[in-house]
């Protein structure tokens, strides 16, 4: 399954390219991208259940920067 | 409040606050100077010191604190909290409170620098129409353009954009296509028409019937090009990820090397070496790499964008910087792929006369020979001489003109009706006109080049691509003559799709040293090599799905000079992206060489940090703007 987010309050490159590689890293995930440029999340996904997967990514993304969130979810 | 607006706030708090600090630092020192000795004076500095260093820097010292807690140790925040604090312990309190202020400076620099070039992208890209009109029992009403359905006729008056793609049916206008095309002047468009969807109406109303949904109009599709193409990075960019991954630790590491090691060999004069490595730390960031690199490759397909040129990935954005090579269909792309009228050669009569009598003839055809001849003609034809307009099938047509038997036709026609017509051996199709049996002469009709392919061609020649080459289905007398005409320097004729193919192969097996092969073409039949290529390159592609899914640069029309600008946008990208990564690494290395003799200090690697971020940000927005 593939799926695009917005994200909000992306503000830090390093920070996104860091995201990128530990959302890369979860389980079910096939390739993700989180583009710094366009503030998004692309995410494919092996599973049709993903919300399960963006709960974990959210946690990545707070992680790295508190206020940015994975948006029309 | 926005957010960033309180940030400025902050910072500009901060940064008074550290003017009061360093001019009660400067104007109490000669004072308190007797005082230098006791221990109260550097506390009291610090404690003025403070209130800018905790204005300034509380942000960071939470983030640092929470990444911590997640794990994320060689977090920048942390590197800069390490050092200021540091700084603090060895007495360097204006510099610990300026590493925060121009960290933060910079930092906030950095929005504004990404904010503007998303603007400037999504500006460029505004070319997305929020409604859609449809005129019901006489009233005409707003809909949502995702709700039209394929076959609706839409009104589009003056000043609005196409919300959709369509055909005209009702009404002539002239269009603005700049923001599809790059083309400034307007073009012409009249009833039976095929427009695209984001290029605006500047004359008049005009009825469309739509043939896309909305998610497959020109405009949706271009936009999620764009969109996409960002995520598409180029070995540069992945580099430069990896090396960040790797940049910080080592420097880190080294801090640590250089805060412990010596002082065991050189007297134990701690201060000195935490004070280098405290450099160490604040050059460790690579922000100015990360973000500028992606910065610039997004700035150029922004760019290339506003010039109606879409590349679909940084990638291919750095492949087009090193081409080398470009094979070239030839039909509607180096010519025209419409007919014109090449030469007249009239006999007996005025040329006039004979191109008049022809478009009288052809005046019923939709052929593309009688359009090239009627469009010639150009002057409206009095109709009414015209009468029992026959078309002999595989021959021509006959008809009969203010009285007189018109023959208009290929060479067989004139056979079969016995008149005897000049041959001749060119490259042409030729249309043979008789009056009453005497033979009036013939239309030539080619495919002609592009008004701008020499020109263009000559371009890529000049930009150091050294090999242009034609690959065509055609006959080789024509591709031959085209091929001069045109200045390319190879031609392959007589090809199968498959023939392309080989050829492409064999192309870019002989591609050497990272050299990069791309194929022009027009997008129908093409895919197969568009695909193969390095870089595939559709042109005039507002109407053909499959070259846009196949190409991985777009002309959105179908100008040859647009392949001049590409390679030049992807070059000049190209070559800030280098500029930056040489000078961010030059000066941060310098630095840190520097700082590890003990030659630079705090303010030094301020500059190293934030300083030559400022300035490879600034470099790479110059990609955004195209001449």
């Amino acid at each position: 399954m593939k799926k695009s987010y917005k994200l909000e309050n992306l503000g830090c490159a390093n920070c996104a390219a860091q995201m990128e590689a530990d959302i890369n890293r979860l389980d079910g995930v096939e390739k993700a991208q989180v583009v710094f440029m366009t503030s998004k999340l692309k995410i494919e996904t092996s599973t049709d259940n993903i919300e399960p997967i963006l709960d974990q990514a959210q946690k990545i993304i707070t992680s790295y920067e508190d206020d940015c969130v994975i948006l029309g979810r | 409040m926005s957010k960033r607006k309180k940030e400025i706030i902050r910072v500009a708090i901060g940064a008074a606050l550290f003017v009061a600090a360093v001019i009660t630092d400067a104007l109490a020192s000669p004072a308190l100077e007797p005082l230098q000795s006791a221990l109260p004076y550097p506390f009291i500095m610090l404690a003025i010191f403070l209130v800018p260093y905790l204005v300034l820097g509380y942000p960071v010292l939470a983030k640092a604190a929470r990444n911590i807690k997640a794990g994320h140790i060689f977090d920048e925040n942390f590197l800069m909290c390490v050092a200021t604090i540091g700084a603090l312990c060895l007495a360097e309190f204006p510099e610990a409170v300026a590493v925060m202020l121009f960290y933060q400076i910079g930092d906030l620099f950095e929005d504004y620098a990404v904010n503007k070039s998303r603007d400037s992208i999504s500006e460029m890209m505004d070319i997305c129409p929020e409604q859609a009109f449809i005129e019901r029992d006489g009233e005409i009403e707003s809909v949502n353009p995702d709700e039209v359905e394929v076959g609706t006729v839409i009104v589009v008056r003056p000043g609005e954009r196409v919300p959709l793609d369509g055909i005209i049916v009702e009404g002539e206008t002239e269009l603005d296509t700049a923001a599809l095309t790059g083309e400034s002047f307007p073009r012409n468009v009249f009833t039976g028409d095929t427009i695209a969807s984001g290029s605006i109406n500047l004359s008049s109303t005009i009825y469309v019937k739509t043939t896309k949904e909305f998610d497959d109009s020109t405009v949706s599709r271009i936009l999620e090009l764009v969109e996409d193409a960002a995520s598409e990075k180029a070995p540069m960019e992945n580099f430069i990820t990896r090396f960040a991954r790797y940049y910080t630790p080592i420097v880190c590491l080294l801090a640590l090397v250089i805060a412990i090691v010596p002082p065991f060999f050189t007297n134990f004069e701690w201060t000195d070496w935490i004070q280098r490595a405290l450099v160490f730390l604040v050059v460790s960031c690579p922000c100015a790499l990360v973000i500028s690199v992606p910065l610039s490759f997004f700035g150029g397909i922004g760019g290339a964008s506003k010039k109606g040129i879409l590349i679909k990935g940084s990638n291919y954005l750095e492949a087009l910087s090193k081409v080398k090579t470009i094979l070239f269909d030839k039909t509607g792309t180096i010519t025209k792929g419409t007919f014109s009228v090449s030469r007249i050669s009239p006999v007996g009569i005025s040329s006039e006369e004979l191109l008049r009598i022809a478009a009288m003839a052809e005046a019923y055809s939709n052929h593309p020979i009688a359009l090239s001849i009627r469009k010639e003609h150009e002057a409206p034809l009095d109709l009414d001489l015209v009468s029992e307009t026959t078309e002999i099938a595989g021959q021509g047509i006959r008809c009969i003109i203010d009285g007189q038997v018109v023959l208009a036709g290929n060479a067989r026609l004139m056979e079969a009706n016995g008149i005897d017509a000049a041959m001749n051996d060119t490259k042409t199709t030729v249309l043979h006109v008789a009056v009453d049996e005497v033979y009036r002469g013939s239309i030539e009709v080619e495919d002609t080049i592009k008004d701008d392919s020499v020109s263009a061609l000559q371009r890529i020649k000049e930009l150091g691509v050294q090999r242009t080459v034609i690959l065509t289905g055609d006959r080789e007398e024509v591709a031959a003559h085209i091929a001069k005409v045109a200045g390319l320097d190879e031609y392959h004729a007589g090809l199968l799709p498959e023939g392309k193919i080989d050829f492409l192969r064999s192309y870019l097996e002989a591609a050497k040293n990272g050299e990069k092969v791309a194929f022009v073409g027009d997008g129908i039949n093409d895919a197969p090599a568009l695909i193969r290529s390095d870089v595939g390159i559709a042109m005039g592609a507002m109407g053909s799905d499959a070259a846009i899914e196949a190409a991985d640069v777009v002309f959105m029309d179908d100008k040859l000079s647009r392949l001049a600008d590409g390679v030049n946008i992807s070059r000049k990208t190209v070559r800030i992206v280098y500029q930056n990564i040489i000078f961010a690494l030059g000066v941060k290395l310098l630095v840190l060489v520097l700082a590890a003799f003990g030659l630079a200090n705090m303010w030094e690697a301020i500059f190293a940090d934030v300083g030559v971020s400022v300035i490879a940000i600034l470099n790479a927005m110059r990609t955004l703007k195209v001449k």
